[in-house]
């Protein structure tokens, strides 16, 4: 070594500059990392610690027009576990197999959802019982990663009652999140799917909440509460509807479980609903937290088809009720009047070309006045009429009457009607081939058969314009700004003439036996043929009372209901029942 | 001055090793408040007892003269040597090292890590060859004898596998070679293989390397054998350092990938650096609090009671005790090379410069991995982790540290003997 005193001090000095040098580098780069870096790392190491576990926010109750509840929500816990990796999830559940009972398909199902999103709890139980709560909290310090909370349930006091417009909630699905209308939602979240619930989605979700808790390097939870300020779900404001629950109770009692079909009945001024029903029923209670599978099967094969609606969904041929159609398109257009006769008189058939038309009544009308023809329906007088109006018109006429036209309902999935599209004679021509039809389809047209195809929504509205004046209304289930829009035109002297004539129908005509006391009831019967099954027709009534002054306006469809007659005893009972409990209301106001 | 006024020759370096320890017990303390509790919790008090056991040794390592140390020199290499050989057939796995056999056992019953001393007695050993020379090392054939002296250890330790005591060897042999004298182009020469082996991955770079080297060579003429074993060595190295790598342990691979990169592999292998980075920067300023931790509280941080213990000092006392902390280490490092530069003759001088840089690179390693500034390597750092034959061997450092000093130039008057 050379020790010579100056050289040490020099390599001293050199080394205690190193040392100098290497200190400050360190401080420097605890500096960019403590200091300037900071937000980054607190970032992560809060990312690292808490887990957020949702607190789902109560869903708005929906009322009916009276206050009645519809739909509200149950206090219910979930079940959930936080893991870090699915395979601690997966031994995690194993583990908790021991003390409560799991099926493969549960375990399974809690995985998938831990995939789906592995930074919210895995639900195992969306709805658990108090009876596998109870259980668990007993157990709960076995079972770090456990989360039990509450969790309000989606309950329908009247569920089978409502089933035909409330819809169902249930958890979001994979389509539904990759979807731009879901944006802002996370898996496991529960949506509206159908009905009210799907359709007012954005005003019945409310606010989820956020409560953090504090987990270690493995996921175990050692936080319940405190680590950080939780954020409290919100709930959303109520819905309030037009549905009148007592109404909509009757309608369903009436159809009962032996009838087919499909009810509307509309306020005819402000398109509100009073009640819409298609029979048979299901009860969406039942769809809440997931369908069982056996229920599911046992709807879809019910030849009935339940999970059909028969009152937004299901298309029909309208007959006779459409002959009002025809009539107000002849009348708009100055054909002719509610007096006035066709040339042949009706002797229970037509003969066109080499065709023999028949009326549905083999006696025959005789010779009828428009406003006769009405009541008795007599088809004979209408394919006169259907020819006089002229094919292209009487297309162009349907669909200005909104043949073609969906009714706008707040609900999802309304089917549009069926009706040829104008000009009529290029629509034939597509659908027959240029040389494949003739003239005749024009006498289908005008009684409601051949190419047309309603709703009995659709059928519904379209009386509204026939009840008041011309114009009709956009139904709606919720509250909210309806629009009028017009139809056709006809001076108050016509209108009146009209709502006579279907005043008649049931004073006189095919629906005679419909009549309530004390009210003038108006409607027209419809016996509609239907392809799937040429014996049994769908029977059909829409009408509307007190005849003069509108309060309710009822379209009834029974499928396979035979003759029209049917649906006017329930369209009528329907009325009654809720023109009657109307005026007991109205009274007893004016008592108080 | 007075004999019986002093009893401590360097009472500053003492008391700063003091606070050190006091520091460190109070990190290993906190390292044990986990949410979910753990046999560290108990850390403390062991660390305490060792504290107290190391301030003993170090008061009587401090009452043997340097003539002793000189005698004893060869003894405890020897002795270092056998034992890290032993180790190759008894050693066993413990702690933070479970993969490595560094521990001494007998019975079960863990007896230490021979590695501890042995960093001293390669010291010592360097020491009395490099200062039995009156001239600085010139060139590498001056350089056989320290370099076989920290040869056979080093070996001996890399079959653990314990890299980062052989890198802390590495460490203090071209440390000392400095403080001989030796000029920095004879030290350049003498890592130009270590440099050849790192570059040789990227062809282009080593190629670039080779010339460097060669420009170097003929630069400082060495002898012609010199110069041909070095240029052979480098091309060796280069050649070799493929099959080198595969040699490698896949942790240890992994460990010097993970440091070019974290996030390669961020749930495992980069885990550790990544959880401690994030401690470290959530600290802040001042930290979360003492004991308040939530990345140590919540098992984030790996070792937090040994290795990375310095991640508990940023988390809960943040850029304020980091700085607290690496200026207590650089002022008991600056000490350190005064008392060595002080020193009246050649041996002590070394022996006090090796130490200090053996707490030099402890430092530099350790918590340069906390930040990802260095490699993994399992590494302690001085006063805080814990760990008992640690503690000791730094407080007998501190105990020849506190004698050299005595002895030093102008403070001969204050001897204790």
């Amino acid at each position: 070594m050379s020790f010579q005193p100056n050289e040490v001090q020099r390599r001293a000095r050199l080394a205690s500059a190193l040392l100098f040098l290497a200190f400050v580098f360190l401080v420097g780069s605890f500096f960019r990392t403590q200091v300037l870096q900071h937000a980054q790392y607190v970032l992560q190491s809060e990312e690292n610690r808490l887990r957020e576990v949702p607190l789902p926010a109560p869903r708005g109750v929906i009322y009916d027009r009276k206050g009645l509840i519809i739909a509200e929500n149950l206090p219910g816990y979930s079940v959930s576990l936080l893991a870090p990796g699915v395979d601690s999830l997966r031994a995690a559940l194993t583990r908790l197999s021991g003390t409560i009972s799991l099926s493969t398909e549960q375990v399974n199902q809690a995985v998938r959802r831990f995939r789906r999103a592995p930074n919210r709890p895995a639900v195992i139980f969306p709805d658990a019982s108090f009876e596998v709560v109870s259980v668990l909290e007993e157990h709960r310090v076995e079972f770090p990663g456990l989360i039990i909370q509450s969790s309000p349930k989606r309950f329908y006091p009247d569920g089978p009652a409502m089933a035909a417009f409330i819809g169902y909630t249930g958890e979001v699905n994979e389509n539904e999140l990759a979807s731009p209308a879901f944006r802002g939602y996370k898996a496991g979240q529960q949506v509206g799917k159908d009905g009210i619930e799907k359709q007012y989605e954005s005003r019945l979700r409310g606010r989820e909440g956020t409560r953090f808790v504090e987990v270690d390097a493995r996921g175990r939870v050692v936080r319940e509460a405190g680590a950080r300020q939780d954020l409290l779900p919100e709930a959303a404001p109520p819905l309030y509807t037009n549905i009148d629950l007592d109404l909509q109770k009757y309608v369903v009692e009436l159809f009962g479980d032996s009838l087919i079909g499909g009810v509307v009945a509309l306020e005819p001024k402000s398109g509100e609903v009073l009640a819409l029903h298609s029979a048979p029923t299901f009860d969406p209670n039942r769809f809440i937290g997931g369908i069982p599978a056996d229920y599911w099967r046992a709807l879809n094969e019910d030849p009935r088809r339940p999970l059909y609606n028969k009152a937004i969904k299901g298309t029909y041929a309208p007959g006779s009720t459409w002959k009002l159609a025809t009539a107000v398109l002849a009348m708009q257009d100055g054909l002719l009047t509610l007096d006035d006769r066709m040339p042949v008189a009706c002797t229970g058939g037509y003969q066109y070309g080499n065709r023999r038309f028949k009326c549905w009544d083999k006696k025959g009308h005789g010779s009828a006045t428009l406003a006769q023809a009405i009541e008795g329906s007599c088809d004979v007088y209408f394919y006169q009429l259907g020819l006089k109006i002229g094919l292209t018109r009487l297309v162009a006429g349907g669909i200005d009457l909104g043949a073609r036209q969906r009714t706008g309902i707040d609900l999802p999935s309304e089917t549009r009607p069926l009706f040829p599209t104008a000009p009529a004679t290029d629509y034939y021509n597509r659908l027959f081939g240029p040389r494949g039809w003739s003239n005749a389809v024009s006498l289908n047209l005008s009684i409601g058969q051949g190419e047309n195809s309603q709703t009995v929504v659709n059928m519904a509205r379209f009386y509204t314009a026939l009840a008041t004046n011309g114009e009709a209304a956009q139904p709606e289930i919720v509250r909210g700004g309806s629009k009028r829009i017009r139809l056709f035109e006809l001076d108050d002297a016509q209108m009146a003439g009209v709502r006579k004539a279907l005043a008649g129908v049931v004073q006189r005509g095919t629906a005679a036996a419909s009549q309530i006391q004390g009210v003038m009831l108006a409607g027209k019967t419809g016996t509609a043929q239907n392809s799937q099954d040429t014996k049994r027709d769908h029977a059909w009534f829409v009408g509307f009372a007190p005849a003069n002054d509108a309060k309710i306006v009822v379209a009834v469809m029974l499928e396979f209901g035979g003759h029209g007659t049917r649906a006017a005893r329930i369209a009528s009972k329907i009325i009654e029942h809720y023109l009657k409990v109307q005026t007991t209301q109205v009274l007893n106001t004016e008592g108080e | 001055m007075t004999v019986s006024r002093s009893r401590i020759a360097d009472p500053a370096l003492v008391a700063i090793a003091v606070l050190l320890s006091l520091y460190g017990i109070a990190m290993v303390y906190s390292a044990g408040q986990t949410d979910v509790p753990t046999q560290v919790a108990h850390a403390y008090k062991q660390q305490i007892i060792w504290f107290c056991l190391g301030m003993s040794v170090a008061y009587a390592v401090s009452r043997a003269s340097v003539r002793f140390l000189d005698w004893a020199t060869t003894p405890a290499y020897a002795l270092s040597c056998f034992l890290l050989f032993l180790l190759l057939f008894i050693g066993a796995g413990a702690g933070t090292a479970a993969s490595t056999k560094s521990w001494l056992a007998i019975g079960g019953v863990r007896l230490g890590q021979p590695s501890e001393l042995a960093k001293i007695a390669v010291v010592l050993i360097l020491a009395k060859i490099l200062a039995a020379r009156r001239q600085a090392p010139k060139s590498l054939i001056d350089l056989w004898q320290p370099a076989l002296a920290v040869f056979v250890p080093w070996v001996l330790i890399m079959r653990q596998p314990d890299l980062g005591t052989g890198i802390v060897f590495v460490g203090i042999f071209f440390a000392m070679l400095f403080w001989a004298g030796a000029s920095w182009q004879l030290l350049v020469l003498v890592a130009s293989p270590v440099v050849s082996l790192i570059l040789a991955f990227s062809t282009g770079l080593w190629g670039a390397w080779f010339l460097v080297l060669i420009a170097l060579v003929l630069w400082y003429r060495p002898y012609l054998v010199e110069g041909v074993v070095v240029v052979l060595a480098n091309v060796v190295t280069g050649v070799v350092a493929p099959i080198l790598w595969d040699t490698l342990n896949p942790y240890q691979q992994k460990r010097l990938l993970v440091f070019l990169d974290p996030s390669a592999d961020p749930r495992a292998s980069g885990y550790h650096v990544i959880q401690s980075q994030v401690a470290i920067g959530s600290g802040g300023w001042i930290g979360k609090g003492f004991t308040l931790g939530s990345q140590k509280r919540l098992a984030f941080l790996p070792a937090q009671h040994t290795d990375f213990i310095f991640p508990v000092v940023g988390e809960e006392l943040g850029f304020l005790g980091v700085t607290v902390a690496l200026t207590l280490f650089l002022v008991l490092l600056l000490r350190s090379v005064r008392i060595a530069a002080r020193s009246a003759d050649p041996f002590p001088s070394m022996v006090a410069f090796g130490l200090a840089s053996a707490w030099f690179v402890h430092v530099l390693v350790n918590v340069g991995m906390t930040l990802n500034l260095m490699p993994i390597t399992g590494i302690p750092l001085p006063f805080f982790s814990y760990g008992g034959s640690f503690m000791l061997s730094c407080w007998i450092t501190v105990g020849i540290l506190v004698r050299i000093s005595g002895e030093g130039r102008g403070k001969a008057d204050m001897l204790v003997i």
